[in-house]
């Protein structure tokens, strides 16, 4: 059997296309990352298809608690409606909740005794999140732009990230489930917080509760962008990350508290 | 040195095999179900992840390391006296392990996921460290009982017994590293608990060995002699007691803290499991056995012993299942000096009900122990031979 | 020996007369799966190769899309149950002679997708655009 010899032109022009495609993308790949990452307002750019998220984009969330309104449940209806959460179980503590209004009521000694705050609560989605430290099949994961998320093909359901977690952002599904949001898969005998509605960011759009907010209190955007509106106002006012002694870095902040 | 068995001995075996046997299927049949039905047939939620089974499972596990402590006193500290139980001590390894893991492993939310389990392992998770310390713990204790039941291979006994001795220390105090490394929980997060779970393990395993080796000896009609019986309670008495120090040194520095009085406050005086722990563990698991074993007119009957083993059991029980449940029924204190309400039952302290399935399913895992003993010291010759005191004396193991 | 060697032409015998019919090519004997295709035509790949390979297809896709993040790709479990639903149920499941169910209960290989993944089309949560 003979081989082919190698035709000196083809091969030329091989290795020149080859150059020149290669210069060029060093020469325009800088301004694509950037036009990918740019951001001016509070939304997100939807990411081009088949490209990966990047850990040049940290997101998050900034929740002014002083504009959340008692008795308002608009972003806890948003979210489960998204996301196709609407198990009623005999027993309430089984029903999972991504996401909730907690009432504060102020217990320390002083002027601000008393003072009563809302505010929602949900996964932080940390910098250095316990829950993915613990998982151990690697299905509490975070993802490269700081979504922490639960890889659903690998958990086995045990529940160590439940007990890991500070802020009880987990639920655990207690029963087969059938009406799930085809983006949004979710079943029985897996853990599951709140996503920041990665299938809705991915797409170039808020997530569900930042949107449904009638107060406004919600913002959502890229931390890692000065031109980001979340960046501006963190920058400009005191914010708070709760629990910060635990020193996790959460992607979601407070101000108000 | 086989005994013959009677008619009647038979009988029982069978017997005895069967019934432990159908705990165990009866338990699976539960997991079934819990895995079919999905946890809303628990008791555990939200809020109470880790319910029965897993107070039972963990007792299993710890119990099945510190029980093969017997053997490691005779391959590895060299007493003779324990020596020739250490086969016995191995099989109640292994028992006990399986009851404890089957537990375990079908009360996951996908139980049918065990592969997935063994082939994607995180490293950085004590569970993942635990789909490699559990296989070899098998694969160690089954060598070592090899070296020590198969002649030609006891002078391999010693290096075995070390490399399980060493193999146990990192499985239990990895058992405890789970609770350990909680950062968030009031109840955890404290080194303490590595150590403090090895002697745990030390003092139950030998708590379940008397009482096991006791059964084994009455149904052969041997008797066990006083010196075995006198070393054994008094090592026995030792573990118990630094269980309770170590109880109290945890207790007591947790409570030093003001971020964690609210909690040691509830759990040891202000609840459910306030009971559990004085009464439970304290006066019938630890103050109980103690002086049974210390007071001469007992401490020197057979019977008496066992009775301070089985406390000693059931003192275990309640410690796991205050520490397990009571831990995660108080809430977490995401924001430090607020009083805190939420649809999600934040700032609420939750109360937890074993359902029938778990309840099921948690005593499959002691049938299934119970079992693989009975049906292992019956196929080999698990059960240590006659003792021979001269030999024992002449080898300076008696020193009283 | 004698006994054994009548017994391995026995089981040599009663394979060749079950196989047969696969030989002969007919396939009467062995039923075969019959599933309703609700949009039959191009598939991303040719049916055998589907048949073969989407199970890695969608593994390595999976990972791809939730680790990573890239979104748009071809092998998308949600656009097979949109052309491949059947017209009757809506949806992959629910019968033998729906797509998905169809082949995987004739092959007796478990379908572990749909406890979590939604098995009908078009199928909206309130208030949601797709």
């Amino acid at each position: 059997m003979s081989k082919h010899p190698i035709n000196p032109r083809r091969a030329f022009l091989a290795a020149a296309g080859t150059g020149v495609a290669g210069l060029g993308f060093t020469v325009i790949a800088p301004g694509l990352h950037l036009m990918g990452v740019a951001s001016n307002s509070n939304a997100a750019e939807a990411r081009k298809a088949g490209t990966a998220a990047s850990p040049t984009v940290r997101w998050g969330l900034l929740i002014d608690a002083g504009k959340c309104a008692p008795n308002c449940t608009k972003c806890i209806d948003a979210c489960h409606r998204e996301n196709g959460v609407n198990e009623k179980l005999p027993d309430p503590r089984q029903n999972s909740q991504w996401i909730r209004k907690i009432e504060l009521v102020d217990r320390r000694a002083g002027k601000t005794a008393g003072r009563v705050t809302q505010l929602p609560m949900m996964c932080q989605h940390c910098a250095k999140p316990p829950c993915v430290d613990v998982c151990p099949t690697g299905a509490s994961m975070k993802r490269a732009d700081g979504i922490v998320l639960v890889d659903r093909h690998t958990c086995i359901g045990c529940r160590y990230c439940m007990m890991a977690c500070p802020y009880k952002a987990r639920s655990f599904v207690h029963a087969p489930l059938h009406d799930q949001n085809p983006e949004v898969p979710r079943g029985q005998g897996c853990v599951e917080a709140c996503t920041l509605c990665v299938h809705r960011v991915d797409k170039g759009m808020q997530p569900a509760c930042v949107e449904s907010c009638p107060e406004g209190a919600m913002l959502f955007g890229d931390l890692n962008d000065p031109a980001s509106a979340i960046a501006q106002r963190i920058a400009s006012v005191p914010t708070t990350q709760v629990r910060a002694d635990l020193r996790l870095d959460q992607g979601v902040r407070y101000q108000g508290i | 040195m086989l005994v013959s068995n009677s008619c009647q001995q038979e009988r029982s075996f069978y017997l005895l095999a069967a019934a432990g046997a159908l705990v165990s299927a009866i338990g699976v049949a539960a997991a079934l179900y819990m895995e079919h039905s999905g946890h809303v047939v628990t008791g555990m939620n939200n809020q109470i992840v880790w319910g029965l089974p897993h107070v039972v499972a963990i007792f299993l596990i710890i119990t099945a390391s510190g029980v093969l402590n017997v053997a490691s006193m005779g391959s590895v500290f060299g007493r003779a006296l324990y020596k020739s139980r250490a086969p016995l001590s191995g099989l109640l390894g292994i028992a006990m392990m399986t009851g404890g893991l089957a537990v375990i492993m079908l009360d996951l939310g996908r139980a049918d996921r065990g592969i997935v389990a063994a082939t994607h392992v995180n490293l950085s998770s004590v569970f993942g460290w635990n789909m490699i310390l559990y296989p070899v713990f098998y694969g160690l204790v089954a060598v070592y009982l090899w070296t020590l039941m198969e002649r030609r291979m006891n002078r391999w006994s010693k290096a075995a017994g070390l490399a399980t001795f060493v193999w146990r220390v990192v499985l239990t105090s990895g058992t405890g590293s789970i609770f350990a490394f909680l950062v968030a929980r009031q109840a955890y997060g404290t080194a303490l608990l590595a150590p403090m779970f090895i002697v745990m393990s030390f003092a139950w395993g030998l708590a379940v060995f008397i009482p096991v080796q006791a059964g084994m000896y009455a149904s052969r009609g041997m008797t066990l002699p006083p010196l075995v019986h006198r070393r054994m309670k008094n090592l026995l008495a030792t573990f118990v007691a630094a269980v309770l120090y170590l109880t109290a040194v945890l207790h007591l520095a947790n409570a030093y803290f003001a971020k964690n009085i609210a909690f040691e406050h509830f759990i040891l005086f202000d609840s459910e499991f306030s009971g559990m722990f004085w009464i439970g563990q304290v006066l019938i698991g630890s103050l109980l056995p103690l002086a049974l074993l210390f007071n001469p007119a007992t401490g020197t009957r057979v019977l008496w012993v066992n009775i301070a083993a089985l406390l000693v059991i059931v003192g275990a029980y309640f410690q796991l299942y205050v520490f397990i449940v009571g831990g995660q029924s108080f809430p977490l204190d995401i924001f430090p000096g607020y009083e805190v309400k939420s649809s999600f039952f934040d700032g609420a302290v939750d109360h937890y009900t074993a359902s029938l399935p778990e309840i099921l399913l948690s005593l499959g895992g002691p049938g299934i122990a119970f079992t693989l003993t009975l049906i292992g010291a019956r196929v080999l010759n698990f059960l240590p031979p006659h003792d021979d005191l001269a030999k024992l004396e002449a080898a300076g193991s008696i020193t009283d | 020996m004698k006994l054994l060697r009548i017994l391995v032409i026995t089981l040599a015998a009663l394979a060749a007369v079950s196989a047969a019919p696969t030989f002969a090519g007919g396939g009467s004997r062995t039923a075969e799966p019959t599933i309703e295709i609700a949009n039959p035509g191009k598939c991303v790949a040719p049916a055998d190769e589907m048949r073969r390979n989407h199970m890695d297809m969608l593994r390595h896709q999976r990972d791809r899309s939730l680790r990573q993040g890239i979104r748009g790709e071809a092998a998308s479990l949600n656009a097979c149950i949109e052309c491949h639903a059947s017209k009757k149920t809506g949806s992959v499941l629910g019968s033998n002679d729906n797509f998905c169910q169809g082949c995987h209960a004739y092959a007796a290989v478990k379908l572990d997708c749909f406890e979590c993944h939604q098995p009908k089309a078009g199928f909206k949560a309130a208030g949601v655009k797709p």
